[in-house]
């Protein structure tokens, strides 16, 4: 196996409310690899964005603390650099796509400037007209048309699809090694999500960065991405190769996921969503953080009394399931998996 | 007006856009009803046709320029304050000279006394505008001295908030609370009279407040903007994102403050300089002209042309602070009819 880019060990971030301390992120780990695309699913609020965020120093501090962990990214810790450390890295080495873009774009700058920013940012020496160039190259990149004119013009010019364009185009200013996509089509309407995707995956080939996808679209990561996390109140519940992941779940959580998208090739009446709410994460549900909501534990005692560790299963090595039954799970695959997996 | 503008676009969308001519940019609507850009602006660009974006300082010019007052505000002020920066080629006379062949002349052509003499024979006309010229350098450098001040404060309290915040934010209030003449009349009383510089500085380190609030506020709803965040992704630096990122949001407001603080500058230094405060003499001042005429009660000429020139002033600048501020919102988009 290559050596990972990038290794997270026993991450955990809290966060002090007024009602007490939520725990997003708990004790969970995964290595990133040169190259590959990683998707993150799960519910809002199940620690997806946050996991990311908090390893870039990009969660507030206070209200959110690391507890514990590291975060080893090219041999640096990254939880252990200085503010100024960090800042050289991100957007450099680590760069972000962020979920809206009508508001990650300045309003008052024009998108050419904000693009060559990132350059500038890093490379202060860089001659402008250099920059430039660059900047109107990368606009080329991610498929926005006459980007010379594009440069000299600000955010409200731009249709939602190119401000995100225009956001990729920024985060690959400067060749990261590691891309984290935060729902990057979340806010974008399902034909310019297709397009987004392609310019990500162009993006991607054309970089050969490492590329964390976090998203709640299953869809998205069946085509884009391939390891999957799915997470669920702070931790990790299963990992795996994508075809794994669709073709033999063996998380109930993840099963529950995909039977709650409505299928077009079946005539259904109703959506089957996972009972229940996404658990407090003050109060959170003793032994499995899922065994509330969950259809395999039928209030089995290990449920909620033991928290069930992230453990290799049948499936094969490789793949980890943090579920006390899982091998109760065998040929127990979602109705998702035919249409997506056998493709 | 603007209506018609697009209006136009709409009917006759594909003729080639010429220099006057603008393609109206997306989401424009005539009456609520959103007018499809016809083609698309990448298409438009590809047959070659030229599309001139409107900026935002072309929108806020031609907003200001419909407001009439504004307008009429800005004539008058560069007509008075272009006197006052060209006194020694307008003043028929300089500032002391005395003319012993016209005392106490009511305003008159002869000798061009056009405000009248006081008792010793100084041209009142020349007096005048030597005092703007003495008002709008204390007004202009109080507001650009006062404005940096507020800034500052108000962008890294609002920018780092918490105990930094509190600290500055306290600080402000207390400015805030000081009788302001009280302390400018202890302050002269100490210090004595001065040159313009002196009053314009004490002036500047108590009207910083009310900028620093506003621009905290400001800078305290964009610090938690995405593009604040996502630039901090990029890796921008704190400095860079308050001054490359917010600053610029935080123009409009101050602009206008800047603005208004000329007009208030120039009314308090007016006021000091009317109880003996302020600017020393002979450097004339609106002010000292308006005391110096007490003296004469019968020589209405000595009152009202001073006390004229100082209202005429503050309300050009507020109609043009007026227009700015409805011109530099950028949450306008209707161009004013």
């Amino acid at each position: 196996m290559p050596e990972p880019l990038l290794s997270i060990k026993n991450l955990a971030v809290e966060f002090k409310t007024d009602d007490g301390i939520v725990q997003a992120v708990d004790d969970i780990s995964y290595d990133v690899f040169p190259g590959e695309t990683v998707g993150i699913v799960g519910e809002s609020g199940s620690g997806k964005s946050v996991s990311t965020l908090s390893i870039l120093g990009l969660i507030p501090q206070p209200p959110g603390r690391i507890v514990s962990g590291e975060a080893v990214f090219k041999g640096r810790d990254l939880l252990k650099l200085k503010k100024k450390e960090l800042q050289r890295l991100r957007g450099d080495e680590v760069a972000m796509v962020f979920q809206d873009p009508m508001t990650s774009l300045n309003p008052v700058l024009r998108v050419g400037n904000q693009v060559g920013e990132a350059i500038k940012a890093h490379y202060p020496k860089e001659s402008d007209d250099k920059v430039k160039e660059r900047v109107i190259e990368l606009l080329r990149l991610v498929g926005v048309p006459n980007p010379d004119v594009r440069y000299t013009q600000y955010p409200h010019e731009f249709s939602g699809g190119m401000r995100q364009r225009a956001m990729i185009a920024m985060a690959i200013a400067n060749s990261p090694s590691l891309l984290i996509a935060d729902e990057p089509t979340t806010a974008l309407d399902v034909t310019i999500q297709a397009q987004v995707l392609e310019v990500l995956k162009t993006v991607q080939e054309e970089t050969d960065a490492a590329t964390i996808l976090i998203t709640h679209d299953l869809g998205i990561v069946a085509e884009l991405c391939e390891r999957v996390l799915v997470m669920y109140a702070g931790k990790i519940v299963e990992q795996g190769d994508v075809h794994t992941i669709f073709q033999n779940p063996r998380h109930p959580y993840t099963i529950g996921l995909m039977d709650s998208l409505p299928k077009l090739t079946e005539d259904e009446d109703w959506l089957r969503p996972i009972p229940g709410q996404p658990p407090s994460l003050i109060n959170r549900p003793s032994g499995c953080a899922f065994h509330p909501r969950c259809f395999l534990s039928q209030g089995r005692l290990p449920c909620h009394t033991e928290v069930p560790p992230l453990r290799s299963t049948d499936v094969g090595e490789g793949h980890l399931s943090a579920c006390h039954f899982a091998e109760e799970l065998v040929g127990r695959r979602s109705k998702f998996a035919q249409p997506v997996g056998a493709s | 007006m603007g209506i018609s503008i697009r209006a136009s676009a709409m009917t006759d969308p594909i003729t080639p856009v010429s220099e006057d001519r603008e393609v109206a940019p997306p989401q424009q609507t005539v009456d609520g009803v959103p007018i499809a850009p016809v083609g698309g602006l990448d298409t438009a660009l590809d047959q070659g046709l030229e599309v001139k974006a409107r900026s935002q300082w072309n929108y806020a010019r031609r907003r200001f320029v419909r407001h009439r007052l504004a307008m009429v505000g800005l004539v008058v002020l560069i007509i008075v304050f272009g006197a006052g920066i060209f006194a020694n080629y307008i003043a028929p006379y300089s500032f002391s000279e005395i003319d012993l062949t016209n005392l106490i002349s009511p305003p008159t052509t002869v000798g061009h006394h056009f405000f009248g003499t006081d008792a010793i024979g100084r041209d009142y006309f020349s007096r005048v505008i030597y005092g703007i010229r003495t008002s709008e350098e204390v007004g202009v450098f109080v507001a650009i001295l006062s404005s940096l001040i507020g800034l500052v404060v108000g962008a890294i309290a609002g920018y780092y908030g918490g105990v930094v915040d509190n600290l500055l934010m306290r600080t402000t209030d207390l400015v805030l609370t000081l009788p302001f003449l009280a302390i400018l009349l202890t302050a002269s009383a100490l210090l004595g009279q001065g040159s313009q510089w002196r009053v314009s500085i004490i002036l500047a380190l108590l009207f910083w407040t009310g900028l620093a609030r506003v621009v905290r506020g400001i800078f305290l709803s964009l610090r938690e903007k995405e593009y604040v965040e996502a630039a901090k992704a990029a890796g921008a630096g704190d400095a860079r994102i308050m001054f490359r990122h917010i600053l610029p949001n935080t123009l409009g407001p101050i602009i206008v403050n800047g603005t208004l603080a000329v007009a208030t500058a120039i009314l308090i230094e007016a006021a000091l300089s009317f109880l003996g405060f302020g600017i020393k003499p002979p450097t004339p001042s609106l002010g000292v002209l308006v005391s110096d005429a007490q003296a004469n009660p019968q020589q209405w000429w000595l009152t009202v042309f001073p006390g004229l020139t100082i209202v005429i002033i503050v309300l050009a600048i507020n109609f043009v602070g007026d227009g700015l501020r409805d011109a530099l919102d950028p949450t306008q988009r209707r161009v004013r009819a």
